[in-house]
């Protein structure tokens, strides 16, 4: 018989054809890790069925920051400051709260110049999918040290990298975001049912993908190459995303090995263990899975934590359901009476 | 009443009316209710009042002054001296008699021990503020604050405020605490009485009813602003606390509820979250405006600098915002609690590269309104950040000023496209497509569902679609169209206004805050035998109207709150055929102006340029 899985659509729910996610041509270098990202996001909004019309993209500045305009061209987007991406998206979020908001990142822009906006971005939980594309250094500037490179790496210029790195997943995780995944960019399938599962969710999605920098970053020995992540990438557990409309077949799993989440639209993400009984809804699992893996140098993937149920930013203002950037002018002044009740107030 | 004539007879020059009153009192006492409550019954007297409150970087225990300008003339700028003292403050009681010219009024809390020999030449009635207290049941957490309601009585009594002047004061500033009221009444009442019976009138101050100020009101500048942004349809309001901006967004969160629910679903229409700095701040507003909402971050200088890099932002990706800049004295952390006009020059061309901006400068507490709502407009029109420089004086400080207009034109978005509009519009539209020969494109906002609409918004060079480019004609033409676009906007920024002499050849010139001080300095030098005229500049770039003004003037002094004058400097580009004309007198010790140093300032400049001796 053969899975749904395997049927290639032509056309997804909407209608639209791959062709319809597309962008503009890559100018990253040949064989970056962030070009697999960009493939993954666009065939994760393709099989979600999502207008590219009711998602916008957000970034920064750097490799990461350049992505987006190689995928979803026919969504609106916005390139803006070195670290300041959680800004935008913070604001633009408000305008029309149906539409999802995808940030894209590097290591420099989050972890270095904007680890303040990352943090507190996490904190006010505004619903957005954040992508980390974390190749620890910096590339545009030609090989510089970021805030996730290994210590001890060493690099043309630099010599040797004397600082420790950051563990961008933990410092999600203790700033309360609701979704911190990890992904490795030479692991596609997994990649791309986190990205799915994150579009889905309602709140703060991290995702920190180790995304090899094949120019700058790329020693066989280094944290962030293909060789190092291929060999110590630990993936915490098998995950499939299943949307809402689709029945959820156990059929493939052994019973009593998958653990299902079911987030808000219906949606379910399922997690088949691998060798741990590993509990993503438990947050000092979390905190201890990654200060083991920082501990021993290794990348556990998946998803290490999720909380479906924390109201958003948005939840806490009561804003009507449709766009407010739709409201037309007479709905947002206020009335003659209420002018002349202010006047009053002051005599 | 006979009694009042009788004594007014006796005492040589009575002064109705007309006099400066400060109280000395400790920051954190709570003395700023008993302050309010004074300078609202003299308003409600009918007597023009302004109150600006001189107070310290600090939260508790330092010294704080709060000056009350009472004036029939209808003059409210600041005085360089005190007619009337009341000392609460042992601490600064010595420095704060020095202000009192011969003929003035101390009245001082009783238990402030005064030097052996007290001043002949002024009127003192002593307060016996801690005994009146002890005959008075007040829990102990209020009894600081209860004190200064009792000066409220005393030196109310003294001058002839009106026990129901005091009321209405009462009443309108505990509204809806009927008991509360009643309690700071039965004090007031107390010192008041205990004056009546007690005090002997010796002063030649008195004040008395006029005709109600009915077309007035009495607020200060960053109500006004916070005000005018909400009837201006600000939808999105990200903010970082700093003085003395701080009170613009606290007064739009107080009210937001009330006046921004939308008549349709009774939802919120307008969301103000503070974030964790001002380039937050800034980004967050840029991310609003680009998506479509109205939206505004208010701040002063030391913001605005941390801002700049996304002023270029904003200009480049030609987002529409509101920045207000409530200025405060400078560089660095200057002084937070003191006011300046001193970022203007920053804001003239901030931004790193080719920037220029529109900048309106509102002079009272009635344009803070109407600029807060004009603002939108302009943001919304020409796709741009918009700043209104306001000052801490203006801000912070309670003016009258005319009641608020209802705005007299409906909000006007500009050239948005929604998916119809798109329909309409020329196949060949790109964002940055100059189709109308304005400079001014047409911008389509997230949510849009024509797939034609989406557009990729950066800070890198771009072509007409929003392309990456580094086509050196493509920049050229990017940045020449904005230039363009922002060259056209003077028509529609708001006008100087103009107040004429009698025949004068010299003009002044000022701009924000310092309008009451200018207006009477312009009196005064006409009493002086100096005619001139006065113009207010109240945008810049500047018009034909600045230029005809400074041309038609053999020369004008442009007087201002910072070193270097910046207006001036402005002026001397903008109306460089006439920059010789232009002289600039500074004032920069962080008060607000005064006219008598305005008047000396250009008479000593006439003197020393002129041989005026007048």
């Amino acid at each position: 018989m053969e899975k749904p899985t395997e049927t290639r659509v032509e056309r997804n729910l909407v209608g639209l054809t791959p062709a319809d996610y597309k962008g503009k041509p890559s100018t990253l270098c040949p064989g970056c890790g962030h070009n697999t990202i960009s493939n993954q996001v666009q065939a994760a909004v393709f099989e979600l069925g999502l207008l590219p019309e009711q998602v916008i993209k957000v970034s920064g500045i750097g490799c990461s920051s350049k992505s987006p305009n190689y995928f979803l061209q026919r969504s609106f987007g916005f390139n803006g400051l070195h670290g300041r991406m959680p800004t935008i998206a913070t604001g633009a979020s408000f305008a029309d709260t149906r539409v999802k908001v995808l940030g894209f990142s590097g290591d420099g822009d989050t972890a270095s110049i904007g680890l303040g906006h990352f943090k507190h971005i996490v904190r006010r939980n505004v619903p957005m999918v954040y992508v980390i594309e974390n190749n620890g250094v910096y590339g545009l500037t030609k090989g510089q040290f970021s805030a996730t490179s290994d210590l001890g790496l060493v690099l043309k210029h630099q010599g040797k990298n004397m600082l420790p790195p950051l563990d961008l997943c933990m410092e999600a995780l203790i700033s309360g975001a609701t979704f911190v995944a990890r992904a490795f960019s030479g692991d596609i399938k997994q990649m791309k049912e986190l990205f799915k599962a994150a579009i889905v969710h309602k709140g703060m999605a991290v995702i920190d993908v180790i995304s090899p920098c094949v120019t700058f970053n790329n020693k066989d020995t280094a944290l962030q190459s293909y060789t190092w992540g291929r060999e110590h990438e630990l993936p915490i557990q098998d995950i499939t995303f299943v949307p809402g409309k689709d029945e959820i077949l156990l059929g493939d799993f052994e019973p009593g090995t998958v653990q299902e989440v079911r987030l808000h639209d219906g949606s379910a993400i399922l997690l088949k263990k691998i060798d741990r009984d590993y509990d993503p809804t438990d947050q000092s699992n979390a905190l201890d899975l990654l200060t083991e893996s920082y501990k021993n140098h290794y990348f556990a993937t998946g998803l290490i934590y999720i909380n479906a149920s924390k109201p958003t930013i948005h939840d806490l203002y009561d804003l009507p359901e449709e766009a407010l950037n739709r409201l037309t002018p007479e709905r947002l002044r206020p009335s003659t009476a209420l002018l002349d009740e202010i006047n009053s107030s002051l005599y | 009443m006979d009694e009042d004539q009788k004594e007014q007879g006796e005492i040589a020059e009575a002064i109705i009316n007309e006099f400066c009153m400060t109280i000395c009192t400790v920051n954190g006492s709570g003395s700023g209710t008993a302050n309010n409550l004074l300078y609202r019954a003299l308003f409600r007297m009918g007597i023009p009042t302004s109150g600006k409150n001189v107070f310290p970087s600090n939260i508790k225990g330092l010294p704080t002054w709060f000056v009350i300008r009472s004036s029939a003339k209808g003059y409210l700028g600041r005085v360089p001296y005190d007619d009337i003292i009341v000392a609460m403050n042992s601490t600064t009681f010595l420095e704060d008699l020095t202000y009192l010219p011969e003929g003035g009024v101390l009245f001082y809390a009783d238990h402030i021990k005064l030097p052996e020999s007290i001043r002949q030449d002024i009127a003192c009635y002593p307060m016996p503020i801690k005994t009146l207290m002890k005959e008075t049941e007040v829990p102990r957490n209020l009894k600081d604050f209860m004190e200064n309601i009792l000066y409220v009585g005393i030196v109310g009594e003294v001058l002839g405020i009106t026990r129901e002047a005091l009321r209405e004061a009462v009443d309108l500033q505990f509204v809806g605490k009927p008991e509360v009221a009643k309690s700071n009444y039965d004090m007031i009442m107390r010192g008041y009485d205990w004056a009546a019976a007690n005090l002997e009138k010796k002063d030649r101050y008195f004040v008395r009813q006029m005709p109600p100020l009915a077309d007035y009101i009495l607020t200060d500048g960053n109500n006004a602003g916070a005000l005018g942004s909400l009837f201006g349809g600000m939808q999105f309001c990200s903010w970082y606390p700093i003085t003395p901006a701080s009170s613009m967004v606290e007064s739009a969160i107080a009210q937001v509820s009330k006046l921004r629910k939308d008549p349709v679903t009774g939802k919120n229409t307008c969301v103000i979250l503070q974030v964790e700095d001002e380039l937050a701040a800034l980004g967050a507003a840029i991310g609003a405006g680009w998506a479509g909402l109205r939206s505004m971050t208010s701040t002063s200088g030391p913001g605005l600098s941390l801002m700049t890099e996304n002023v270029g932002l904003a200009y480049f990706t030609e987002t529409p915002v509101v920045i207000w800049d409530v200025q405060r004295v400078g560089p660095s952390t200057g002084l937070p609690t003191r006011t300046a006009q001193g970022d203007l020059s920053m804001v003239y061309n901030l931004g790193h590269g080719d920037t220029s901006h529109m900048i309106l400068i509102p002079g009272s507490v009635n344009e803070c309104f109407e600029f807060g709502w004009k603002a939108f407009d302009l943001a919304d029109k020409y796709q741009t950040p918009i700043f209104v420089l306001s000052d801490l004086d203006l801000g912070m400080n309670q003016w009258i000023t005319r009641k608020f207009e209802y705005p007299n034109r409906p909000i006007d978005r500009g050239k948005l496209l929604w998916e119809e509009g798109l329909e309409n519009a020329s196949l060949d539209w790109g964002r940055y497509k100059d189709l109308d020969g304005d400079g001014i494109p047409y911008r389509t906002v997230m949510g849009n569902q024509n797939p034609r609409s989406a557009y990729f918004a950066r800070g890198t060079g771009h072509d007409v679609y929003g392309n990456y480019s580094e086509e050196p004609k493509n920049w050229a033409d990017m940045l020449s169209r904005i230039g363009r676009k922002l060259g056209c906007c003077v028509k529609d920024l708001p006008k100087p206004v103009i107040r004429k002499g009698k025949e004068a050849r010299i003009g002044i010139i000022g701009m924000g805050s310092t309008d009451p001080a200018l207006i009477e300095a312009q009196d005064l030098l006409s009493e002086a035998g100096i005619e001139v005229d006065y113009m207010r500049v109240r945008s810049i770039p500047v018009d034909t109207m600045e230029r005809e003004f400074i041309a038609s003037h053999e020369r004008c002094y442009v007087l201002e709150l910072n070193r270097d004058g910046q207006l001036c400097e402005i002026l001397k580009l903008e109306v460089s055929e006439y920059s010789q004309k232009l002289i600039h007198i500074s004032d920069i010790g962080g008060l607000p102006m005064t006219a008598i140093w305005a008047r000396d300032n250009i008479m000593a400049h006439e003197k020393e340029r002129y041989g005026k001796t007048n």
